[in-house]
Parts: structure tokens; sequence; C-alpha cells
């Protein structure tokens, strides 16, 4: 016998959970091996002239080559040293620029309009002021990456110390905390995650302003390789030297985010 | 070490420039030992005055005395109503951060935090960071961490407001039990009455903005207490006896909050 539908009842059924998507990485893999299979179909069957695209299957052999020759190795030397050391003294000046700008009120009248007036400026025009200033040597290229950094650095690290809770500021205080110790102790370690996101900022404007200055004004580096190649019209190796920029930048920003992890202690990541 | 406030004013500028009279000459004096609890309307200006206290805001007139302990301890620590706690330490690095600053050993200072965290029943839980625990476990980890420095005087704002109403009962007979083995000078903020009886030694009722003391009654219930007591007949005439000198003062306040549109 069928039974009566009750209009006065709704009934909410129990579902089962959602379980983890497992395929998701599978289909991000997937994305990616279908544009490199589909470009090496174009240039293979298309007729596309490998002057312009050859395929990934060329450029790989001509990376492997370059490991092989040691130019790779001689490029990559040249253009990490450039950007590590930029980096360094970039973040660590802005490091200690955006402190005193967020603790000292005489620090921030005095910086405050130089970093507005400069912080717009393309760093990569300063390039042969600096070429004139320390010569075409290494110094002028560390340079401009330094400044470059120092930037976002500079004002991430003030934006996240002056965004300090003040009731930790306080709690501090009251535990006996010195002015130096509340700063060391507590603004600059509740600053963190934003610093972090000034050091992931400066890690991308390093790689982009050691490309453009070894374009400009080198003889090594991968900048130069891949100028130098695009006049030559070597394109798997313009290609090859930017798989490798593009696995620099993704090994950069893996670095600090595995940095970030041990040092951003105690909130859910 | 007893705590004398004479004559404490405060007047603060508001954002909009107009000068606001928080605390108008507030004379209190707290025993040594004593466990006295401060209830008012909201905005009277008694955590203004803890704060004072604290040594973290200057009074604007008045002054506040601490005497009879020269052993060199500190003089106060605070407990917070939103816990305050440092995210980024562990439950033993926020207990042990005051002593840590003051440049106790590193082995001496967790010795002694160890032991705190002990007290406060949260052994077990020394290496987790804050957002591991519940409010009630922060929140005895923030007393831990005051009692850590030894203070002379403990200064509690409003600790168990963040709490939902059972752990705030646990912890209420929590803090009696700390307080019965350490018998700090206690100055506690409250705006909960029932809170302020179970708990104290006398009772402050402060009037509305600008905060005075308006009237202060000794708590006639003898110690060690325990949750019975919330239970007997006469506890609960206490409490009205105080929400009846308290009553038109928070009516007038929540009036005249809504007259100005200030915040409370």
């Amino acid at each position: 016998m069928a039974t009566e539908v009750r209009r006065d009842v709704v009934v909410l059924e129990a579902q089962r959970e959602p379980g983890p998507r497992a395929w998701s990485p599978l289909l991000r893999g997937a994305s990616l091996a279908a544009v490199v299979a589909v470009w090496e179909l174009a240039s293979r069957l298309g007729g596309l002239p490998a002057v312009f695209l050859p395929p990934p299957t060329a450029v790989a052999a001509e990376l492997a080559g370059m490991a092989a020759s040691g130019e790779l190795w001689r490029s990559l030397q040249a253009s990490l040293f450039r950007i590590v050391t930029g980096f360094l003294v970039g973040t660590g000046a802005g490091v200690l620029v955006g402190t005193a700008v967020a603790v000292s009120p005489v620090a921030e009248a005095v910086a405050d309009p130089l970093v507005a007036a400069t912080y717009p400026i393309p760093k990569i025009a300063l390039l042969p002021l600096l070429v004139l200033w320390l010569g075409i040597g290494e110094a002028s290229k560390v340079a401009v990456i330094a400044i470059g950094a120092f930037f976002p650095v500079a004002v991430g690290t003030a934006a996240g110390i002056r965004g300090t809770d003040p009731l930790l500021v306080r709690a501090a205080v009251s535990l006996g905390a010195s002015p130096l110790q509340v700063i060391t102790k507590v603004r600059v370690p509740a600053a963190l995650p934003v610093m972090f996101a000034g050091f992931r900022l400066a890690a991308g404007m390093s790689l982009l302003l050691v490309v453009s200055a070894e374009m400009i004004a080198a003889a090594t580096g991968i900048g130069f390789t891949i100028l130098h190649a695009g006049d030559l019209m070597q394109t798997s190796k313009l290609l090859a030297a930017i798989v490798v920029l593009s696995a620099l930048g993704l090994l950069s920003s893996w670095g600090l985010q595995a940095l970030e992890r041990r040092v951003v202690r105690g909130r859910p990541h | 070490m007893q705590v004398r406030f004479e004559g404490v004013c405060k007047t603060y500028r508001r954002r909009d420039g107009a000068q606001v009279e928080a605390l108008a000459g507030v004379d209190l004096q707290v025993a040594a030992s004593e466990f006295v609890c401060l209830v008012g309307p909201s905005g009277c200006g008694k955590s203004t005055l803890l704060l004072i206290a604290a040594g973290l805001i200057p009074a604007s007139a008045g002054r506040v005395v601490f005497e009879g302990d020269a052993s060199g301890r500190p003089r106060t620590a605070v407990v917070f109503q939103e816990f305050a706690l440092f995210p980024w330490r562990t439950v033993l690095d926020n207990v042990a951060f005051g002593l840590e600053v003051r440049g106790v050993p590193r082995a001496e200072r967790y010795e002694r935090a160890r032991a705190l965290v002990r007290q406060v029943g949260l052994a077990g839980f020394e290496h987790r960071y804050p957002h591991e625990l519940s409010g009630g476990m922060r929140q005895r980890v923030g007393i831990a961490r005051a009692l850590c420095v030894d203070p002379a005087v403990l200064l509690m704002d409003e600790p168990l407001s963040a709490l939902d109403a059972q752990t705030r009962q646990l912890l209420q007979e929590d803090i009696l039990r700390v307080w019965e083995a350490t018998r700090k000078t206690v100055l506690y903020v409250t705006h909960n009455i029932q809170e302020a009886v179970f708990l104290g030694d006398r009772v402050v009722v402060m009037s509305r903005r600008p905060g005075r003391v308006r009237e202060v009654l000794q708590v006639p219930f003898l110690r060690p207490r325990t949750e019975a007591l919330l239970a007997d007949p006469e506890f609960g005439r206490f409490c009205h006896r105080i929400w009846s000198s308290l009553k038109e003062e928070a009516r007038a306040a929540l009036e005249e909050a809504h007259g100005d549109g200030s915040p409370s």
C-alpha cells in the first residue's frame, strides 16, 4: 500500500561527509602535462618553425647540453651570487629601517618622506646611475637588487610592527619587559608573518632585477644568456634559460615557505 | 604588601578632542593578603584604575602608594580579560616570560614555570601553543604567567569575562584555591556581582563615570569557600544587596551611553 505523503513534515536526511578530493593533485599535474604535450605536437606536426617555438624536447636537450658544457652552472653561479647578496643586504637593511621607523617617531619623520619619494621609482632606472657610481662590475648589480629588495621589506616590517596588538605590548610591559625587549620579544615576533610577505615580494623583485640588470650591463648570468641567445636566434637556449628562471622562482618561494614554517610559531598554517 | 589609592583621578582626551573624566578621586585601601573585588557599571573606570595600579597608564591626579614589602620582588602583575598570551610562545615560554625579561637563567625560570603550570592544572600542556588551548586553559596560562614573577600584588582585570558560564565557575574555584595557597594581595575587577562576592574579602562598588567609590562592603562568608556557598540564601541576599546599590548607577550609565553615543 502506498504511504501517505504528509505535507506538514520536513525531513533533513543524513549525508555522507565529502571525503578529501584525491583527484585534485592529479588534475594539477595533468593540466601542466597537457600544455607541454600540445606544445610538442604543435611544434612537430603543426609545422611551427623551431626558430619561433622549438618543441619542449628540444628545450630539454638544450638544457642538458648547457649543463654538460658547464655554461648553465657559470650563468647560474653569476646570477645566484647577485641575487643572494643583493637580497640579503636589501632585506637586512629593510628589517632595520622598518623596525626603526615603526618604533621611533624621529626615524619615522626622517625616513617616511624619503621612502615615499623613492618607492615609486622603478628600480631598474637607477642602474645607469649605480654603474656610474660603482662601476660596471658586480657592485652595481648587487646594489640595484638590494634597493629593490629593501623597499617591500622595510614597508612590510614597519606595517607589521606598527600592527602589533597593543594588548601584547601592555602584557609584556606589565611583566617587566624593557623598551628594547618589547621590540625584540614582542613586536618583531608579532610582525613576522607580515615581514615574510615582504620577503616574498623582495625575492620576486630580486629575480626581476637580476635579469633586467644582466640584460643591460653584464656579460654573464641568466639574463645575459637570454638576451644573447635572442640576438643569435638560439630559441631553444633562450627558452632553456627561461625554464631555469621559472625553477629559481619556484625554489626561492618554496625556500621562504619552509623558513616561514620554521620561524613563525604558534599559528595554524 | 598593601595598596592605597589616594584621590586617584584620570582624565583622557578622546579622539575627537573631547575631555573625558574616567575617574574622579578614588580613595581605597587594600590590605596585605586581602582579596578586594571592584564592581561597577560598564565604563565606570574600574579597569582604568587597575591599569594605573599596574603602572601601565599614569593617573592625572592623586597617587597610588605601595607599602610594606622591601623584598624587591615585582610590585604588580596583571591578568587580562583577553588573556593577552604571546601566540608564538608555548605555554611554558609564556609563563616564563616575566622571568626571562628579568634575566633569570633558563633552567631556573623553566623550573618555576613548570611548577606554576602544574599549580593551575595544565601539566602536560607545557609545549602547546595558545591557539591549541580552550579559553579556560588560556586564562589559566594567563594566571600562571602573572604568578610566575611572584608579584607582591596581583591585579586581575575581568579575567573570566571572556569565558562561558561553566568554565567561569570552575576557574573561580581554581582562583580561590591558588589564592589560599599564596595569600597574595589581590585587586580583582569584575562586572559579575556573584563572582565578586564568591571571591572577595571586600566588595567595592563604584559609581558610574566618572568613577568613584560608592560603597565598600565586607563579605561575611567564611573561608575556605566552596561552590556550596552559591546555594546559600544568604549569598543570594548579599548579592542582591549589592545589585540594589549598583542598579540605579548601571541604568543611568546605560542611558548616558545612549545619550552621547560614546563607547562604554
